[in-house]
């Protein structure tokens, strides 16, 4: 069985693709899928922080490509799901530390190993890591802000994800592109101070899986090294749950869109 | 502008500067993707080369690259600026590579 790969990118960085790569695998494991998520920002390693792993990380990614440490010994079990796991990049400075051969090896071993999903965390930009971690994907999750700069270098993304993957090369089904708008704020769009959904969708000319809204719970969930999405009371979180869904095929109606109609108590006391 | 204007200044609605602006840049990169690198340099020198003729700026010149099956079209389009000597309106030229 070959596991389903799905990159999360965006180019520009800072706009949630650890956040969404952490809550995506943590999604798909609560949906009973075996499931890797591997960070591929050598150098800068973070997803480890954001899964709550980090004192846990013994051997990563670079090992294992290097052949110092098998993939088994340098997967880290996650604390809450049996079936999720992550592979923490490397701290080395060395920019050519992965190979396209390497990459290929590890996503292959995965597969042998009889996991379902694996989740490339993408390093921001368009060099050789970001290449990497796209090169071999099945599924793009673009991660995009209702903002120009991040906009811009999302098509610029999607440009690459047609031409420069495994899928284009061979001219095989092309990859699954899917669109996720985060740190979306709906009262700012309803007074015109922010690009909305529908902007988004049509400047760059492709449907969003979802729209995570900015909420506080993410820097929180962050903070605790928890994933948003195991916070089922946040906004964040429920909005992370149903992209999930979608992705794994089911349809839902997007939430935390529109402003909050304000209760008669909120009406007379403000806030 | 007193001390309480300042405070109650809000952010204006600029969401719809960032949406035709991205409308324009966007539908501008995306014309020219995947073309050959040596594009922007090419459209440099042209634009010096004319430039010893008439006035035009950067911006006169358009440079469109598209792929078809088996053979690439790249369309260079200058607008040369009304004047005496200049003929008036857009002077097409197309080449083709590939």
């Amino acid at each position: 069985m070959t596991a389903e790969i799905i990159v999360v990118t965006s180019g520009k960085g800072g706009v949630g693709k650890t956040t969404t790569s952490a809550s995506l695998a943590t999604g798909l494991a609560m949906a009973g899928k075996k499931t890797a998520v591997i960070d591929f920002d050598v150098g800068l390693r973070n997803l480890d922080l954001i899964m709550g792993c980090e004192r846990r990380v013994v051997y990563d990614f670079v090992n294992v490509v290097h052949g110092e440490a098998t993939l088994k010994q340098s997967l880290i079990k996650d604390k809450r799901y049996d079936n999720l796991y992550v592979l923490a990049a490397s701290q080395t400075r060395d920019k050519d530390a992965l190979t396209m051969e390497g990459v290929e090896k590890v996503l292959d071993g995965l597969s042998e190993e009889g996991f379902e999903y694996v989740v490339c965390d993408s390093p921001a930009g368009i060099e050789k890591g970001a290449h990497l971690a796209m090169y071999f994907a099945d599924h793009a999750v673009v991660v995009v802000n209702p903002e120009v700069s991040s906009v811009r270098d999302s098509d610029r993304i999607l440009g690459l994800l047609a031409s420069k993957t495994r899928r284009a090369e061979k001219g095989e089904p092309p990859i699954t592109q899917h669109l996720l708008l985060t740190r979306y704020n709906p009262a700012r769009v309803a007074i015109g101070e922010m690009l909305s959904v529908k902007d988004v969708e049509e400047i760059l000319g492709i449907e969003v899986v979802g729209v995570i809204p900015e909420s506080e719970n993410v820097l929180t969930a962050s903070n605790n090294g928890i994933p948003v999405i195991v916070d089922a009371n946040s906004q964040a979180g429920q909005a992370y749950s149903d992209t999930v869904a979608r992705i794994l095929g089911e349809e839902r109606p997007l939430r935390f869109v529109d402003v909050p109609k304000k209760g008669f108590l909120q009406r007379v006391f403000g806030g | 502008m007193g001390i309480l204007d300042f405070l109650k200044r809000k952010p204006e609605a600029t969401a719809s500067v960032a949406r035709e602006r991205l409308r324009i840049i966007v539908a501008q990169e995306r014309s020219t993707r995947g073309a050959p690198d040596y594009l922007p340099m090419m459209r440099n020198e042209l634009l010096e080369v004319i430039k010893k003729y008439v006035h035009v700026d950067l911006d006169a010149i358009n440079i469109n690259f598209e792929r078809d099956s088996g053979h690439e079209i790249l369309e260079l389009s200058v607008t040369l600026p009304e004047g005496k000597q200049a003929a008036k309106g857009e002077n097409k030229d197309e080449a083709r590579t590939g």
